[in-house]
């Protein structure tokens, strides 16, 4: 309800012509520069707008006169990305696993490719330093189920270990107990053999005996194992679903079978390798 | 007669003063030109220092092959400052911290003998403010010319000029703009690329930042940052005494001021004839004969202007000078001369700490090692237990090499008689007591060391070890403390 437009005495300032009960209100305008950068904002969002996405729409958005694409932006950046690499990515793929341990540039770079690649596929079960848990091997010691030479390494991560893959790594440990092969009484009889291989139980004549006849094809005499099967050595102090009297009990009475995913479907040959070299150089290299 | 009591009486009730607004709006100033000692000072200064700022990146520096002929160059894409034969690295930016340091202590001092000898001479707003005053000159005309223009409606005449003139400036700005870039890349080639369009978006983005700040500040802003935006004239009154030497208009001697004929006496009367020239020339307005202002940056033209005055009229120059607070109020009261103490405990002090921080980075920059190392230990896992019971560590080691040329170092431990090391690097790999590292010319080494021990010899938790290296060729040591950790007990 403006009234009337009058000059403020004291302020010297022009009212809005508003009043309340008595109470008028000064007409105080923000200063010059600021309604211009307000105009100026306006004038950007008019210009962004026709000129970028924008605008939801009911079966998408406003695509905008540049045709730009965040997404688009991505993919560019990626392909640059994989542009600079190629050079490297080429020559890790035409290399043998020997001659990029022995190039400084090449172990250089598969280092650094090779950890993102484990910190992105293989931590999940081996453990972000690849200090793995019970039941997923420790890649940082220097014990090997099935061998730590760095081509044993790539062939695990190729084809991966008792999966569906046609060369992968196969070997099935008899469920002793469940399956009726051995008697509790004799379960615990081998236990008590396996534990004296590491010095750590008295074995009896009768666990011996059993382990010669149920054990030593794979696991070998004095159960130094066997790489070629993937049978533990079961005299070192490396264990792998736990050395207690209690857990090798069970891992004869039900066995253990192992499974690693083959990863040569997923990853390329340049990142396998890699992580084999990576893998390698963590330690426990044989 | 009314009563004055009864005056008040009858009069209106008056209104209370409004209060002050909180914004005054800027009043131009419009520096006239003047000549003198001081201008001819001010000038050298500006063409040494302008000099400095745009030819130093465009010195070059033979270093040998691979690295940059740029004698000064900061290159933060591979994080390397390139100043003559000196490499800094980047973890040495505490030479940076300790020029700061050192720059505020010599400004300290310099204000304690000279009061706003930064301000009135080398600050980079008065410089190129400086430079933009002498382009609208050269443009536009002088004081009464321009006053004159600015209040002239828009003619062909005007918009020619004030087009001319904001293009001066900016042609300046761009120039000061790509100047700072060169400092960061390649002068030669990046100059080139600029004109080119094959510039990185970092170094159009840091062109345009600095084309317009200084636009803006040396064409606009100009006394407004002095007065408003800079926080050294806040506090200067710290630093400044009454023996520091600043601009003084000596009142004793000028006032009463009055205008002054030719033949008329100079008696009873003050030497100031209220030419008004020391207000014209000043670069931020300010009357000096209204005594020390926080406004005031101590350029000293007022002081040329009063010269020249003082001359004409054939009184004695120095109505306005450089002198002390001390010494004027001695004139004042006619009491003995008061002679200027350079050397007194404030710019003792001063002087104290800007040799004890000097000598500090003097110092540390003679024993700058050109072989450093650290030490990480791997943290997961903590340690590894071998097959045969061994306990085991991994730790990351970097040596660096700022030399040009490679080095070859020895690697030690210390803390664990009984320790193997393995390592693993690009060229290295093995185990033993000891291993040789080779790191290339100007760059970080990268190795995986492995530190074994027996499980009898292993420690229950942690225990401090030491790794040393020491370069086969003599000179260069390093050492880094890391723990070896064990299984708890």
């Amino acid at each position: 309800m403006p009234t009337k437009i009058e000059k403020d005495t004291l302020s010297g300032q022009n009212t809005t012509g508003h009043e309340w009960d008595g109470v008028k209100e000064l007409n105080t305008p923000l200063p010059t520069w600021w309604v211009y950068t307000f105009y100026a904002c306006i004038a950007f969002a008019v210009v962004y707008c026709a000129l970028y996405p924008s605008w939801p729409w009911l079966t998408g958005h406003t695509q905008g006169l540049l045709g730009y694409s965040s997404r688009a932006e991505l993919r560019q950046e990626l392909s640059a990305q994989a542009k600079e690499r190629a050079s490297f990515v080429d020559r890790i793929r035409t290399a043998s696993l020997a001659d990029i341990r022995k190039d400084p540039e090449l172990f250089n770079f598969a280092m650094a490719g090779g950890r993102s690649a484990f910190q992105t596929n293989c931590m999940q079960c081996h453990g972000a330093g690849g200090g793995g848990s019970t039941g997923f091997p420790n890649l940082v010691d220097d014990d090997w189920i099935w061998g730590g030479s760095i081509d044993q390494i790539y062939a695990t991560i190729e084809h991966g270990i008792r999966n569906s893959d046609d060369k992968s790594r196969q070997s099935m440990m008899p469920r002793f107990g469940v399956d009726g092969l051995l008697t509790g009484a004799q379960v615990a009889a081998v236990t008590d053999y396996v534990l004296s291989l590491s010095g750590k139980a008295k074995a009896t004549p009768e666990g011996a005996k059993i382990f010669e006849e149920q054990c030593v094809a794979c696991h070998k005499t004095g159960g130094k194992g066997d790489q070629e099967l993937g049978a533990p050595n079961l005299s070192d102090g490396i264990w792998l679903y736990g050395g207690s009297r209690d857990a090798i009990y069970r891992s004869i009475f039900y066995a253990r079978n192992g499974s690693m995913p083959a990863w040569s479907g997923r990853l390329d040959e340049a990142t396998m390798k890699m992580l084999a070299v990576y893998v390698h150089s963590l330690g426990g290299a044989r | 007669m009314a009563s004055p009591a009864r005056q008040a009486d009858r009069a209106p009730p008056r209104p209370p003063a409004p209060e002050p607004p909180l914004y005054a709006p800027r009043a131009r100033v419009y520096p006239r030109a003047i000549s003198g000692k001081w201008r001819q000072i001010k000038w050298a200064t500006l063409v040494v220092l302008l000099g400095l700022y745009y030819v130093v990146p465009w010195l070059r520096w033979d270093r040998g092959p691979g690295a940059p002929t740029q004698a000064i160059l900061i290159d933060l894409d591979h994080r390397r400052g390139w100043f003559f034969d000196v490499v800094i690295w980047p973890q040495e930016v505490y030479f940076v911290t300790g020029f700061l340091i050192l720059g505020a202590f010599g400004l300290f001092f310099a204000s304690s003998l000279f009061g706003r000898v930064w301000c009135g001479f080398t600050c980079p707003q008065t410089v190129w403010t400086d430079l933009f005053m002498w382009v609208e000159r050269m443009i536009e005309g002088d004081r009464n010319e321009r006053m004159r223009l600015d209040r002239q409606p828009m003619s062909a005449g005007k918009a020619i000029r004030k087009t001319l003139k904001h293009a001066a400036w900016l042609a300046i700005a761009a120039a000061t703009g790509g100047a700072w870039v060169f400092y960061y890349v390649d002068a030669p080639t990046t100059l080139v690329k600029i004109f080119r369009g094959e510039a990185s978006m970092e170094v159009y983005a840091f062109v345009g930042l600095f084309t317009a700040t200084t636009y803006v500040l040396a064409g606009w802003a100009r006394e407004q940052v002095c007065t408003y935006m800079c926080p050294w004239p806040r506090f200067q009154a710290a630093m400044l005494d009454e023996q520091s030497l600043i601009v003084t208009y000596q009142k004793w001697r000028g006032e009463p001021r009055g205008k002054h004929k030719a033949g008329d006496s100079w008696d009873g009367r003050g030497d100031c004839i209220d030419c008004n020239l020391c207000v014209a020339v000043c670069p931020t307005g300010i009357d000096i004969r209204d005594g020390q202002q926080i406004e005031c940056i101590g350029c000293g033209l007022c002081i040329d202007a009063c010269t020249q005055t003082m001359d004409k009229v054939g009184r004695p120059t120095g109505l306005i000078r450089w002198d002390t607070l001390a010494a004027q109020q001695a004139k004042e009261a006619r009491s003995a001369p008061v002679p200027w103490r350079p050397v007194r405990p404030r710019t003792l002090l001063y002087a104290g700490l800007l040799s004890v921080v000097a000598a500090i980075m003097l110092v540390v920059f003679a024993l700058r090692a050109d072989t450093e190392l650290t030490v990480q230990r791997d943290r997961n896992p903590n340690f590894v237990r071998l097959s045969n019971g061994d306990v085991r560590n991994s730790y990351a080691v970097k040596v660096l090499n700022k030399r040009r040329t490679p080095q070859h170092v020895r690697l030690e431990i210390d803390g664990l008689p009984s320790a193997q090391l393995g390592f693993v690097g690009a060229d290295v790999e093995g185990s033993g007591p000891t291993a040789t590292l080779s790191v290339q010319p100007d760059t970080v080494g990268t190795f995986r060391v492995f530190v074994t021990v027996p499980a009898s010899a292993a420690p229950a938790g942690a225990k401090p070890i030491t790794f040393t290296v020491r370069d086969e060729a003599g000179g260069g040591r390093a050492s880094h403390d890391a723990v070896f950790v064990g299984p708890g007990r």
